[in-house]
């Protein structure tokens, strides 16, 4: 039996058997191996899971959809790198579920803001950008300083890292609730933003 | 050295890759009809709408040629750049050689430019316009976020264009300050002095500056005043540019006058950070910057 263009357009179930293999060998060869890529999977030096309070500022992060217009990935790109520092790389964000890389950029690109800028310069500018950077168009949260941050469900959430495997010990997630109680979701979102990118730094 | 963790995963990817693209030309060869001239015109076999039929003619040529191009692109590509497992093509490209290329190329082409301010005095620098449009552009990068595009600050960020520093204004300590950051630490004082002592200091320290004050008040709070701020602000109150410590004699108010603002500041202490940015700039950037700092406080004297 010849395998011809006619037969399969005719067939619809040989149609649908030989989309999915064609289909399937762009995945085998492009995502499978990135698995098993040292420099995907190992974290870079230095790098360390996010703190109870870093993390729970993190899904803070993710509520109010930082993301929309902010990335978190420089590019190997001169006018990048000399704006924002080093650029990424990919073992940074091993301990990332899922990693806030984003596409959009509104607003400058956070993956190195980490020490960029003061504990009060974030508060103030948290509560209203416009008070700091009359040219922003960057929302105001002011809310996040007044509510307090969740201490009840760290716990579970580091517990759920650690199945994907962020090496978080027992102790840490003991002590995950009393470290978020007592915090604003400011603090937990400042606290989240000033170690963003830490893990290298290098001199350009 | 294969960066994965085994390097079966090179063979992997390039065996399969390969013969993927063979597959593709060895079907497109099968698929490929070609029309027997005097055969007349072959239909699909379908008619619809009593006699409507569909031709079954093959592929145009040229959309042919295009699919074996493409195989041809894809081989050549393969052979030129990294994409076959561990193969590294054969330009050698990498994306950090690429960005390496671009800084490189870009260090050539105004290298020569930093390199003719850097032997400039900074003080000299504040009075070339184009030293300082580029320090311009570096300060709206690098510094505008916290002391405003005018370099006005604002709340808790100093005011560069007054001549009042913290830590001085010669273009050595500024250079330092954007090299190092600083920490200005103010500790709280709340506790220790409690709340009719907070503002009898308060007024006092109003009072340093000729600010409307409580006279009672601030005669209250001037012992209070040399046993706990005398030691870094100075008997007088004029501040001390080592510490970073305001002075408090001028009405320049870094964290906001009146009051409500400096008793915030005595009972609850402040903590300024100026991050360093050694490291994120080049020593070349810095020093025009330093330039472009100084210019701020500099009145412009134009050349009619």
């Amino acid at each position: 039996m010849k395998l011809t263009h006619d037969m399969i357009e005719r067939n619809l179930g040989l149609l649908i058997v030989l989309v999915v293999v064609v289909i399937a060998f762009g995945g085998l060869v492009e995502i499978v191996p990135l698995s098993f890529q040292k420099t995907l999977t190992e974290p870079v030096d230095g790098l360390k899971p996010y703190s109870a309070l870093q993390l729970t500022g993190r899904d803070i992060y993710l509520r109010e959809g930082c993301y929309n217009c902010h990335s978190q990935m420089i590019r190997p790109f001169r006018a990048e790198v000399e704006r924002y520092g080093h650029y990424s790389v990919a073992g940074e964000f091993v301990y990332d579920h899922p990693f806030q890389w984003g596409s959009k950029r509104t607003g400058p690109d956070l993956a190195r803001v980490g020490g960029r800028y003061s504990d009060d310069w974030h508060r103030l500018h948290l509560n209203n950008p416009r008070d700091l950077v009359p040219e922003s168009n960057m929302p105001a949260y002011p809310w996040l300083a007044k509510a307090p941050a969740d201490d009840q469900g760290v716990a579970a959430k580091m517990r759920a890292l650690r199945v994907v495997g962020v090496p978080y010990t027992d102790a840490q997630i003991a002590a995950a609730a009393d470290e978020v109680k007592g915090h604003t979701e400011q603090d937990a979102l400042i606290a989240y933003l000033q170690v963003l990118g830490t893990a290298i730094k290098k001199a350009q | 050295m294969s960066q994965f963790s085994s390097s079966f995963w090179d063979w992997y990817i390039g065996v399969i890759t390969v013969l993927a693209i063979i597959a593709c030309g060895v079907f497109l060869k099968m698929q490929s009809t070609r029309r027997v001239p005097g055969s007349g015109t072959e239909t699909t076999g379908h008619t619809w709408d009593e006699n409507l039929g569909e031709y079954n003619n093959p592929l145009p040529r040229w959309w042919m040629w295009l699919f074996y191009i493409t195989i041809v692109f894809g081989l050549a590509y393969l052979y030129l750049y990294p994409g076959l497992g561990s193969y590294r093509g054969s330009l050698g490209w990498t994306q950090v050689g690429q960005l390496q290329a671009e800084m490189d190329e870009a260090n050539r082409q105004y290298g020569p430019l930093y390199e003719k301010f850097s032997t400039l005095d900074p003080k000299e620098l504040s009075t070339q316009p184009e030293a300082v449009a580029i320090g311009q552009k570096l300060f709206m990068n690098h510094c505008a976020q916290c002391h405003a595009s005018d370099g006005a600050g604002s709340k808790g960020f100093p005011n560069l264009t007054d001549k009042d520093w913290l830590y001085g204004g010669t273009p050595e300590v500024i250079k330092t300050t954007i090299t190092q950051g600083r920490q200005g630490i103010m500790p709280p004082l709340g506790a220790a002095l409690g709340e009719q002592g907070t503002k009898n200091v308060t007024h006092y320290v109003l009072s340093l500056s000729g600010s409307t004050h409580d006279t009672l008040r601030a005669s209250q709070g001037q012992a209070l005043f040399a046993q706990s701020c005398a030691a870094c602000h100075g008997a007088e109150g004029k501040g001390n540019a080592q510490l970073g410590a305001p002075n408090l004699t001028d009405k320049i108010w870094l964290h906001g006058s009146g009051e409500a603002n400096l008793i915030e500041t005595i009972s609850k202490g402040r903590h300024n950070v100026m991050p360093a940015h050694q490291g994120l700039l080049s020593e070349a950037k810095i020093h025009l910057l330093t330039g472009y700092v100084l210019s701020l406080s500099t009145p412009v004297v134009t050349k009619q």
